[in-house]
């Protein structure tokens, strides 16, 4: 149904778009593997990077099993009580993690777990001598459940608000007690997604930096991610960056292939206000003492430190903050960045869309027309695999050789942080195009509508609300990230992650706190920007 | 006969499916194009239309080969079931972009627009939504597009098939009417025999992607003796 002229445009912009995101991630890991071969082989299973290794795993899989765990009754009490005060909010404030960066969700963590914090006070009136520590394996662990958890009871949230609600007349009909209720109809929903979240956690989890960074770094609690960026910019050590390097390339890939091969797509919709579901069961008094407890319990573990960013951060002195010379100069790079890196997602994304369309159109695609449009779908995947650091690492080594890396610096952030994006930004626009399309592309032929006119006319006044979702979604992980800049992170080039870092680091934490929360707003902000239009998009 | 619809030997794989097309719908005529679900009948009009293109044989529309031609270059109209309209733009311009797709219009053209809308019942809803309309108004604004659109052939799949039985018997005298005084040459595909009877003069049975029958629409109304023919008559 498309022209000639549009199939050879879509292939043409598919095609580049592919080479360009080839050479990006190709080009540094080119460089790893030629750079000094001999030095690297034998840096590649040394006692050291077994440690490391080993960690990572570990850490990731005490993280995903406790998201998980504490998931679970979170998820069973929420959909037990559809008419639970406040629970939209409930549920709307577990998906605040998810927008938030993540330096921003540490600090909110140090404020209440840590040495000064509210809990530890509290442990310590008690007469408990050691308290919780923040830092080391214990704080890691209590930041990737306070991401993860939250994600992990949504999801569930979601399998189990699917179930038909004749299931619950039908069980109270039975007169099955909770223990059936959860063994026969609960356990079964959230059992099958399970796999899924437990991967995607997995995923998040050994793959996670920042938090790491802030919360982990000594030689007892360091993730590869972290290793690798501890071996180049303190220790300049490029060949065991670059052996940690490989090794991470390898474990992503491994997870990858098994998370995408074993286990089902993952769909949170409908997790929302809870629909007319009637519930007969878990009405005796220690059923709803306990619903209401746990619901009580993980509101409050994700809100307190939410509270503690805007406490602490009302403590500083916001106005001088926001005019000092640091915080405008980083607020432009960020918004610079953050601009180029949304553009350039969205703009790889649609070439990559208008592509596989193009494919698709094609009478009987040949197998390499085929594999192509394989390929592109998976591109935007296969980014997971490559991470910032080890992006980072490559084009530092490969850029060093033509003087001040510092000159391409934002670049190649603003490169990595849409490269980032692109999986997400993908998830929002493919289908909505694809939708789109479905209700038009005949229409649009036979009318003989194409062209700028399509695009002005028909195209963009339906899409512009999933582009502006995507758009702002991708600038709010831009905006918030630090993985990308730490490695080239200086006074040359900072942003306002960057910023709150290093006045973290240099325990200027008063001033890190009000950046924090203006940083933490604007991200927020943003990503509700995004969530907004895509519930709309979704009843439209 | 030469300026009606010709498929000639025309043969199509989709999948694992398989089509063979070789027949001659008459000029000026409401041809029925009818079978059970899955047999080829909206296949058919999507190679007329096209959206599907032959792998073997020729498409002919009004005396000019359309076999290799993109569906904006054809000389018909189409109605689909539904989304017929964009819904994001208005009647007016929904039925303008059938004149011109990038929407130059002149003064005669919105006064065609207009009487289209009126002719077929929705004057003065120019500025309304599609989201607005019931489903009756939203293929009634269809119609006015393909008035104005002036081609000779018009190309339908099932376009009552979402809506009441009282409304479908309105809508049905509204194609007759503006059948005759068009007298172009229409292609409707049904899945129902009564709208056959009342729409059509000639009918086209299609069963596992071939044409079993050609006829006047009475005599294949009238037909028991062929059985894929007799079981879709009885319902």
């Amino acid at each position: 149904m498309l022209t000639h002229a549009e199939r050879r445009r879509g292939i043409a912009c598919g095609l580049t778009s592919f080479l360009g995101i080839a050479l990006f991630a190709g080009a540094p890991i080119a460089v790893l593997l030629s750079w000094d071969v001999e030095s690297t082989q034998t840096r590649l299973f040394t006692a050291y990077t077994w440690r490391i290794l080993r960690f990572t795993l570990w850490q990731a899989v005490l993280s995903t099993t406790l998201s998980i765990a504490f998931a679970i009754p979170v998820a069973l009490a929420l959909a037990r009580r559809p008419h639970f005060p406040g629970r939209l909010w409930i549920v709307r404030l577990m998906a605040l993690p998810m927008g938030l960066p993540v330096l921003i969700g540490a600090l909110g963590l140090i404020g209440i777990w840590g040495r000064q914090g509210i809990i530890n006070s509290l442990l310590l009136k008690l007469g408990l001598e050691q308290p919780v520590s923040i830092y080391g394996l214990s704080g890691i662990l209590l930041a990737h459940v306070f991401f993860n958890m939250p994600l992990a009871a949504r999801l569930l949230l979601a399998a189990l608000e699917r179930l038909p609600a004749e299931y619950w007349l039908l069980s109270a009909g039975l007169g099955m007690k909770p223990l059936s209720v959860f063994r026969f109809i609960e356990w079964p929903a959230v059992q099958r997604v399970i796999p899924g979240i437990a991967g995607l956690i997995f995923m998040l989890c050994a793959t996670s930096f920042t938090l790491v960074l802030v919360l982990g770094g000594g030689p007892a609690a360091t993730t590869l991610e972290v290793a690798i960026y501890q071996s180049l910019r303190f220790d300049f050590d490029p060949p065991r960056a670059i052996a940690l390097a490989f090794l991470q390339i390898g474990m992503t890939a491994l997870i990858l292939l098994v998370v995408i091969t074993l286990f089902p797509a993952l769909d949170d919709a409908g997790a929302t206000a809870g629909r007319s579901t009637r519930r007969f069961d878990g009405r005796t008094l220690p059923a709803l003492f306990w619903d209401v407890l746990v619901i009580l319990l993980a509101t409050a573990f994700l809100i307190l430190p939410l509270a503690s960013i805007v406490t602490a951060g009302l403590g500083a002195n916001l106005w001088s903050l926001v005019t000092s010379a640091a915080f405008l100069r980083a607020a432009r790079t960020s918004f610079a960045i953050a601009l180029a890196a949304g553009l350039l997602t969205i703009l790889v994304s649609l070439a990559i869309v208008a592509a596989r369309e193009a494919v698709a159109d094609m009478k009987r695609p040949g197998r390499t027309a085929k594999g192509f449009s394989a390929l592109l779908g998976g591109t935007s995947y296969l980014v997971l695999l490559v991470p910032p650091v080890v992006l980072g690492t490559g084009w530092f080594l490969m850029l060093r050789p033509l003087g001040d890396v510092a000159r391409f610096a934002p670049a190649l952030v603003a490169a990595i942080n849409a490269l980032m994006a692109l999986p997400f930004v993908m998830r929002v626009l493919a289908p909505a195009i694809e939708t789109h399309r479905k209700r038009t592309g005949r229409l649009s032929a036979s009318l003989g509508i194409s062209g700028l006119s399509r695009l002005g006319r028909i195209d963009l006044p339906v899409l512009a609300k999933p582009l502006l979702t995507a758009f702002s979604f991708a600038m709010a992980l831009s905006l918030g990230d630090l993985g990308a800049v730490a490695l080239f992170g200086s006074s040359d080039l900072t942003t306002l992650p960057w910023l709150v870092y290093s006045r973290l680091s240099s325990y200027r934490t008063n001033d890190a706190d009000g950046l924090a929360l203006i940083l933490g707003i604007i991200c927020l902000g943003l990503a509700m920007l995004g969530t907004a239009g895509q519930r709309e998009a979704k009843h439209g | 006969m030469a300026d009606g619809i010709v498929l000639e030997k025309v043969e199509l794989r989709l999948g694992t499916r398989d089509f063979r097309f070789d027949c001659a719908l008459p000029a000026g005529a409401v041809t029925a194009v009818t079978g059970p679900s899955g047999s080829g009948k909206s296949t058919l009009l999507n190679l007329v239309a096209g959206f599907e293109t032959p792998d073997r044989g020729r498409v002919v529309i009004a005396g000019d080969d359309a076999t290799d031609k993109h569906p904006s270059e054809r000389p018909v109209s189409l109605i689909f079931q539904d989304n017929n309209l964009f819904t994001h733009l208005d009647l007016f311009t929904n039925v303008g972009l059938g004149i011109s797709p990038s929407l130059k219009l002149s003064a005669e053209d919105w006064k065609a627009i207009s009487e289209a809308l009126v002719r077929v019942g929705l004057g003065g809803f120019d500025k309304r939504m599609p989201g607005t309309l019931s489903g009756g108004e939203r293929q009634r604004a269809a119609f006015a597009r393909t008035l104005v659109r002036r081609k000779p052939v018009l190309l339908m799949d099932e376009p009552f098939a979402a809506l009441d039985p009282g409304l479908r018997l309105s809508m049905a005298n509204l194609l007759l009417d503006l059948h005759r005084e068009t007298r172009n040459t229409v292609l409707i595909v049904t899945h129902d025999p009564d709208e056959v009877g009342r729409l059509a003069e000639h009918a086209v049975f299609i069963d596992h992607g071939r044409i079993l029958l050609q006829a006047p629409a009475k005599e294949f109304l009238g037909r028991r003796d062929i059985p894929a023919i007799a079981d879709f008559l009885s319902g």
